[in-house]
């Protein structure tokens, strides 16, 4: 069921959850934590595709009401998860859920968040719950990354040219932060890149600061471990 | 310091003259590279959610997402205390209970702690907590359980899987069996060597069990197979203290459930288009049947 990765204790008894499924309830809401993490500016608007099994199931598992609570930032064992439409409402977060139950060829657990924020620029991000309530996400704004949350992770928007990642390791080592998994994708050679960078030591910002300062990097977020 | 076999278990608990609840405990120091106390105050906080979650469905009737169960847990035990002879006697009627309410907890939003899934999140609380109150355990006796259950839990998942949708039912409840099992033959004075020997008979047990979840949603049969997996740890953990031993050794044991659990239909693993959820009562009773 995980596949590189090892386990905690904590994967075993645990996560410690609200029910009922980990896979459609707490993966669930890791996914759309992840996701929100991924953007830096408020938030405007929400968009969720659901697919599979996800789209079959959703509201019977409180899926709707998971990934609504993970927009939110909640944690998997947040009692408030039950009532997310309603904090949701609270926030000004407007939401809404789509079904496409005919794609055959995706993970049973998959959705397409879209989030809208300020100022109007989208972003859709993949995510698929792999079990036990473990999440990865799968693709930022069609690019397909492989991001879990396991570890404390920069993700990196910049130009696809020669020295940008040199450039952003060197940051790091100076701040004497090790790379547990450093992952590269692009969407065309040349132009837009991400770079996905797994570490042992928790990340600050002014690291971030550091990296979105470098020439060729449009940005440069933290993804807090999970 | 890691194992990821029982035989490697039992040697580290062999040449350290250590517990399995010890050797989990330590690997796990290791592994998060955090302090033992901080480790220990983790696994208290999911025993606190546990306890409440096993208590909660006594207090009030509590309503499932899909309404397929709701108010077992009280029923249970009304009958325990209205003095009708019960048939398993207190401790197993207590576990059946318990594990039957986090379920109803579980299936209505509330708090739980997978163990190893939100499917199977009865089993290892109505054991523990029923045996806690039986046989006046202390809350930290239950807390190594915890690392004990944890370890077999973790050697099923990382030699074979916890999920249903792979294994079928046999994975999780089954699973969560042989962790109950073997943690109360720790409890109980077993030695690790029947420890791993409660958990295969629990794993052996319960092969082939399918999953078939009513509408796809843990609910039913779910709820009552945790009943019954609790029951198989107790009969288990009963067998292994008698130095009983099973034929196949726990490694042997998990790899057969990973082979059986491979080759169950996909109908029968968490698809909701075989088994019980295929009967026509099931059928009749939730909206979304295929």
């Amino acid at each position: 069921m995980y596949s590189t990765k090892e386990m905690s204790v904590f994967d075993i008894i645990g996560p410690n959850m609200i029910g009922p499924s980990s896979s459609h309830t707490a993966g669930a809401l890791r996914i759309a934590r992840l996701a929100r993490n991924m953007v830096k500016r408020p938030i405007e608007e929400v968009t969720f595709v659901l697919y599979g099994s996800f789209a079959m199931t959703y509201q019977g598992h409180g899926t709707d009401k998971a990934l609504v609570a993970g927009m939110l930032g909640f944690d998997t064992e947040d009692e408030r998860i039950k009532e997310s439409f309603t904090f949701a409402k609270e926030a000004g977060l407007k939401y809404q859920f789509k079904l496409d139950t005919n794609k055959v060829d995706v993970h049973p657990n998959t959705v397409d968040i879209q989030i809208t924020v300020e100022g109007g620029e989208t972003t859709t991000i993949t995510g698929v719950s792999i079990g036990g309530g473990r999440a990865v996400l799968k693709k930022i704004n069609g690019v397909e990354i492989d991001l879990s949350g396991d570890y404390y992770t920069v993700v990196i928007r910049h130009r696809d040219l020669p020295g940008v990642v040199a450039a952003v390791t060197d940051i790091l080592s100076k701040y004497n932060i090790n790379i547990a998994f450093m992952k590269l994708y692009r969407e065309n050679r040349g132009t837009i890149a991400y770079s996905i960078i797994e570490t042992d030591e928790s990340l600050i910002e002014e690291i971030i600061d550091r990296i979105e300062e470098l020439g060729n990097v449009f940005q440069a977020f933290l993804i807090e471990k999970l | 310091m890691n194992f990821k076999s029982g035989q490697a278990l039992l040697e580290i608990c062999d040449v350290k003259n250590i517990s399995i609840s010890d050797a989990m405990l330590l690997r796990e120091v290791q592994f998060l590279g955090s302090e033992e106390a901080e480790v220990i105050k983790k696994m208290e906080h999911a025993w606190e959610i546990m306890k409440k979650s096993a208590r909660h469905a006594l207090a009030k009737k509590i309503e499932s997402m899909g309404g397929l169960i709701g108010g077992e847990a009280a029923k249970i035990n009304n009958r325990r205390l209205t003095g009708n002879v019960s048939v398993c006697g207190n401790l197993m009627s207590k576990a059946i209970m318990y594990a039957m309410g986090v379920l109803e907890v579980n299936s209505s939003m509330g708090l739980i702690v997978a163990a190893p899934t939100a499917g199977s999140s009865g089993v290892i609380p109505g054991a523990l907590l029923a045996i806690q109150e039986e046989m006046h355990f202390s809350d930290s006796d239950m807390i190594k359980a915890l690392f004990h259950a944890g370890a077999i839990g973790y050697l099923i998942a990382h030699n074979a899987t916890v999920a249903g949708a792979e294994g079928g039912c046999q994975a999780e409840v089954g699973s969560a069996s042989a962790m109950a099992a073997a943690a109360i033959t720790e409890l109980l004075g077993g030695s690790p060597r029947q420890c791993l020997h409660a958990a295969t008979s629990a794993l052996s047990n319960l092969l082939g069990l399918v999953c078939d979840p009513i509408g796809g949603l843990v609910e039913a049969p779910c709820q009552q197979r945790n009943a019954m997996g609790v029951s198989n740890a107790l009969v288990c953990a009963e067998i292994a203290l008698s130095s009983i031993e099973h034929i196949v050794p726990f490694d042997e044991a998990v790899a057969v459930m990973y082979n059986v659990g491979r080759s169950l239909p996909n109908e029968l693993k968490e698809t909701a288009l075989g088994g019980m959820a295929a009967a026509p009562s099931a059928c009749s009773r939730c909206k979304k049947c295929p």
